[in-house]
């Protein structure tokens, strides 16, 4: 019957995946994006040992311009910026990610959640939801962390959080989506739990969603943590953490000399942010067509 | 034909290819065509032949991928492919209009339907108050009653039926020389259907409209066409007057696809329907012979070396096929002999029993009755069809029985225990009420492999894990006649056809005893149709299973039920067993349905129109609910109490106040042979 001339079947769920990395490997912007990440990884991994000099070996020679032997000249402690610059992403490159995870774990059950039980469960938490989205980010974090201490692992928390309810809403959006099609009623129908159907039926279903929302977060989650350091909150002394060296600097500014000591940083952050974006870009052309 | 001097369409040896993966692709193969002034023509084929393809090149408006490779296109006098932008401008103002398939895509939902249809004529330059007076005279003039108010709304505000009329006179304002109509109601319920394709004809016959016709309808291109072409992978198989193809079909696809329609009163136990074995070439293959080759059974080895030419059967009717002359010699694929008799055992209880089901939903601070008191019956082994427009509780029928809806009153019996709703029924109940939904790509997960699908099926429904699982996985898949290299593929990678062998293996799992089948064949074309309605039969003659079978097509419904329940507003208005109800005499609505479903043997019944559209079920109509729109309604009584539910003769219940002796007088009138639909 139907079965007798039959189209060669490739390879099965590979084919998607490798058609979507080729998709990937096509756009420009997912590319220059993942080249610069890729480059400060590199630089969060071996930059103390590529850095010419120890970034956190202070001189006597303070406040001097950049000159071939101080490429990005030093700061007030005498310390070489362009070394510090090349070891300055570990931190961050730590705390962002693993914010970013959190909030996508978290914000991931949250919308599943809501999303397949709606009702009352869906009104109760996404009023919470709401609730906290309503106070301004920085402000929710900068009490959390003066409550409870800052260290890197309340720092983790405390972003991961508050960042919760905005993946919450988006996965809950998707999941929303998705349980419009009948294989939802159909796992029901053969006697699956709800959270069987959440997990193993729903959720490969979103991850398109999901990956998208979590580069993007990754991008905000870096902003938050540098405003945070920038506000004292953050990352501590001696480390050379871009947005602690731009607070501990930019006093300097005002004289309108020694911009050395902070640009370098600044640029470093915002390359590694828009790199973010770019790669995020790219992924949601690619995964959410 | 009329014999007008210049064509209102001409396709010359057109051939259209896409570029997939830098290759590029043959989707029309030398498509010759011509469509006279004032002439209607009909393009059928199945899904990825070709046709909407052709439509778009005709409108210049493929997708960034495909091309023109050779060729040309005239529409009236004008060279398509050799217009410049402005040209191509004009000729889409004045001469060519287009009518798509869904007229919620087709209407911007934003601007309101009069400022829409004014802009076909301030597009031509006419000023604004002006415009808005004309749109108002092509909205009369496809009998829009009201047309004042509809101008003013917005188009969700409007009925689908109404919202195609509206594109409708959009694309007649400018009296174009050509109007395409792709699948233009395909979406329509068949009552809805009929009024449209009214419409058109009799605005085509004023007009004198040039009209392509794109359908899969093999019936509806029969009603409203003079001459059809049928289109197979992309090339012009068979052409000539729709009288002469469709009743002396000279190309063997034809001729399978016209034997794959149930028709004619056609019954499961009379034996299985013809389907087409193989499958559509992909794609752009390389097909050096005949394109149909591979599948025809009467192919010799000629038809793969060398490409047919057209030959002539008569003046008009011509076809590519080497051997045109023997296309009726076909051999069947289905054995001529009388399937079993399916006994079904009715004086033992029924399997499953509603009494007074009722669903209210609230919607909108309405209370919206989508069933009110329906009690049925199904015994073991049987086909219960389910037949009624949208919107008369088909569906929630459906989901209130397998536990998915709780019902707002009334019983649901397996067996004769009573059952709770989906989420509080034990293991055992969950298993023997199963589902085929109408769309296997909604139904299937797409992210889990046929494997997967059917390994957690197995599972959760039979119980089975590991081995055991694993060899009844392979007997599952060949019950269904799924080659089992499909079991590591993905829903995607399969075809409509067999996602749904998938969608049946997996209802079938735990050997249910129920399985409700919602319009299980509609999202498939003719041939694949007929094959999934073979393997419903076998597995029910096998297993003994019961159906409840949903379909809007009423010859597919006719060949797979024993018995027929028809539903208007959520209340059961006629039940009885299928030739009964199909033959009459039937309920004035039952009589209605039947009659505006166009078919291929044409005639037959006079088209009972139907005053209006189905009420609202947040306000159903006082008395008989269908009083409105009934034909034969008697007076005050039909306004002011709803007729009973009453068995008007053995095993056939109706609720209608005229007597069923009246109503066959009445309906002995009209015409019978009854025939059905024919969707292709």
């Amino acid at each position: 019957m139907s079965s007798i001339a039959v189209p060669a079947v490739p390879s099965p769920a590979r084919v998607a995946r490798r058609e979507n990395l080729h998709a990937l490997l096509r756009s420009k912007t997912f590319v220059a994006g993942s080249l610069i990440i890729g480059w400060w990884v590199l630089c969060a991994i071996i930059g103390e040992a590529i850095a010419p000099q120890d970034p956190l070996g202070q001189t006597s020679s303070v406040l001097s311009a950049p000159s071939a032997h101080h490429l990005f000249g030093t700061d007030q402690l005498g310390r070489d910026v362009f070394s510090r610059v090349l070891a300055g992403s570990r931190s961050i490159l730590e705390i962002a990610p693993a914010a970013t995870v959190l909030a996508i774990a978290a914000g991931t059950s949250l919308g599943l959640i809501t999303g397949y039980f709606r009702g009352a469960v869906d009104d109760i938490i996404s009023r919470l939801i709401e609730a906290v989205l309503s106070v301004p980010l920085i402000v929710l974090a900068v009490v959390i962390a003066v409550t409870v201490g800052h260290s890197t692992f309340t720092l983790v928390i405390v972003v991961g959080i508050l960042f919760t309810p905005i993946v919450a809403r988006t996965v809950r959006a998707a999941v929303l989506a998705e349980r419009e099609f009948d294989y939802v009623p159909s796992a029901r129908l053969r006697g699956e739990r709800a959270p069987y159907v959440m997990f193993a039926e729903i959720l490969p279903n979103v991850t398109g969603p999901i990956i998208v929302e979590a580069t993007v977060r990754l991008g905000y989650a870096i902003f938050t943590i540098a405003g945070l350091t920038f506000l004292g909150f953050g990352v501590q002394d001696p480390s050379p953490d871009w947005s602690l060296q731009i607070a501990d600097n930019y006093t300097l500014l005002a004289a309108g000399t020694y911009w050395w000591t902070v640009l370098p940083s600044a640029l470093a952050i915002i390359s590694l942010v828009v790199a973010i974006n770019l790669m995020a870009d790219g992924l949601s052309q690619v995964l959410e067509r | 034909m009329s014999a007008t001097p210049a064509p209102a369409l001409q396709l010359d040896e057109l051939d259209v290819v896409y570029r997939v993966r830098g290759e590029e692709r043959e989707v029309l193969r030398g498509v010759t065509l011509t469509v006279g002034a004032g002439e209607a023509y009909g393009l059928v084929g199945e899904s990825g032949c070709g046709k909407s393809t052709a439509a778009l090149a005709i409108v210049r408006y493929l997708p960034r991928n495909g091309r023109v490779r050779a060729g040309a296109i005239r529409v009236a006098d004008s060279d398509v492919l050799s217009l410049s932008r402005e040209g191509l401008r004009r000729l889409r103002a004045d001469k060519l209009s287009m009518v798509y398939q869904n007229p919620a895509d087709a209407l911007n939902p934003s601007i309101k339907v009069g400022g829409q249809v004014a802009e076909v004529f301030r597009v031509r330059g006419v000023a604004r108050g002006e415009a808005l007076e004309r749109a108002r005279d092509a909205l009369a003039r496809v009998q829009i009653a009201d047309p004042g108010s509809v101008l003013g709304r917005y188009p969700h505000q409007l009925s689908g039926g109404m919202q195609q009329r509206v594109v409708i006179a959009m694309a007649l304002a400018k009296d174009p020389a050509l109007l395409i109509l792709d699948e233009p109601t395909t979406g329509l319920d068949a009552t809805v259907e009929a009024e449209v394709l009214d419409l058109i004809a009799a605005l085509q016959a004023d007009f004198n409209t040039a009209v392509l016709f794109i359908s899969h309808n093999l019936g509806v291109i029969s009603k409203m066409c003079e001459r059809v072409g049928v289109l197979y992978a992309g090339r012009l198989l068979e052409e000539g007057p729709v009288e002469s193809v469709l009743h002396d079909p000279r190309h063997p696809y034809t001729v399978g696809l016209i034997r794959c329609i149930p028709r004619g009163g056609a019954r499961k136990d009379h034996g299985r329907l013809d389907s087409i074995p193989g499958f559509l070439p992909s794609i752009g293959e390389q097909l050096p012979g005949c394109v149909f080759a591979d599948r025809c059974a009467l192919a010799q080895p000629i038809c793969s070396s060398e490409e047919p030419s057209l030959h002539k059967a008569t003046s008009a009717h011509a076809s590519r096929c080497h051997f045109h002359e023997r296309a009726s010699e076909l051999p069947r694929t289905a054995s001529l002999e009388l399937g079993h008799a399916i006994g079904v055992e009715r004086s033992a209880d029924p399997l499953v029993r509603v009494e007074d089901l009722t669903k209210m939903f609230r919607q909108s601070g309405h209370d919206v009755h989508a069933l009110e008191g329906v009690s049925a019956a199904i015994w073991a082994g049987e086909t219960l069809g389910l037949v009624g427009e949208s919107g008369s509780g088909k569906t929630t029928l459906a989901r209130t029985l397998l536990g998915l809806v709780e019902p707002t009153r009334g019983t649901i019996e397996l067996d004769g225990r009573s059952l709770p709703v989906l989420s509080r029924r034990d293991h055992e109940d969950v298993r023997q009420l199963q589902i085929v939904f109408q769309n296997p790509d909604s139904a299937l997960n797409r992210r889990h492999s046929v494997r997967r699908i059917l390994l957690r099926a197995l599972r959760k429904l039979g119980g089975l894990a590991g081995e055991q699982a694993e060899e009844r996985l392979i007997a599952l898949v060949s019950q269904v006649r799924l080659a089992e290299r499909y079991l590591t593929a993905r829903p995607a990678q399969l075809s409509g056809g067999l996602k749904q062998r998938v969608a049946i293996a997996r209802a079938f799992a735990g050997s249910p005893r129920l399985v409700v089948c919602d319009e299980p064949t509609s999202a498939l074309d003719v041939s694949v149709q007929a094959a999934i309605l073979n393997l419903l039969v076998e597995l029910q003659v096998k297993e003994n299973v019961a159906y409840l079978f949903i379909s809007h097509d009423l010859g597919v419904v006719r060949y797979i039920s024993d018995r027929i329940a028809v539903l208007y507003l959520g209340r059961l208005m006629e039940l009885g067993p299928a030739d009964v109800v199909f033959d009459g005499p039937h309920h004035p609505y039952t009589e209605a349905l039947l009659s505006a479903v166009p078919t291929i043997d044409g005639g037959g019944r006079e088209r009972i129109k139907l005053a209006g559209e189905i009420p609202s079920a947040a306000d159903p109509p006082s008395g008989c609910v269908f009083h409105t729109r009934c034909h034969r309604k008697l007076g005050e009584i039909c306004e002011h109490e709803e007729p009973p539910l009453l068995e008007v003769e053995g095993g056939h219940l109706m609720r209608c106040h005229i007597p069923i002796e009246e109503l066959r007088r009445l309906q002995s009138r009209a015409v019978s042979a009854p025939t059905e639909g024919a969707a292709v």
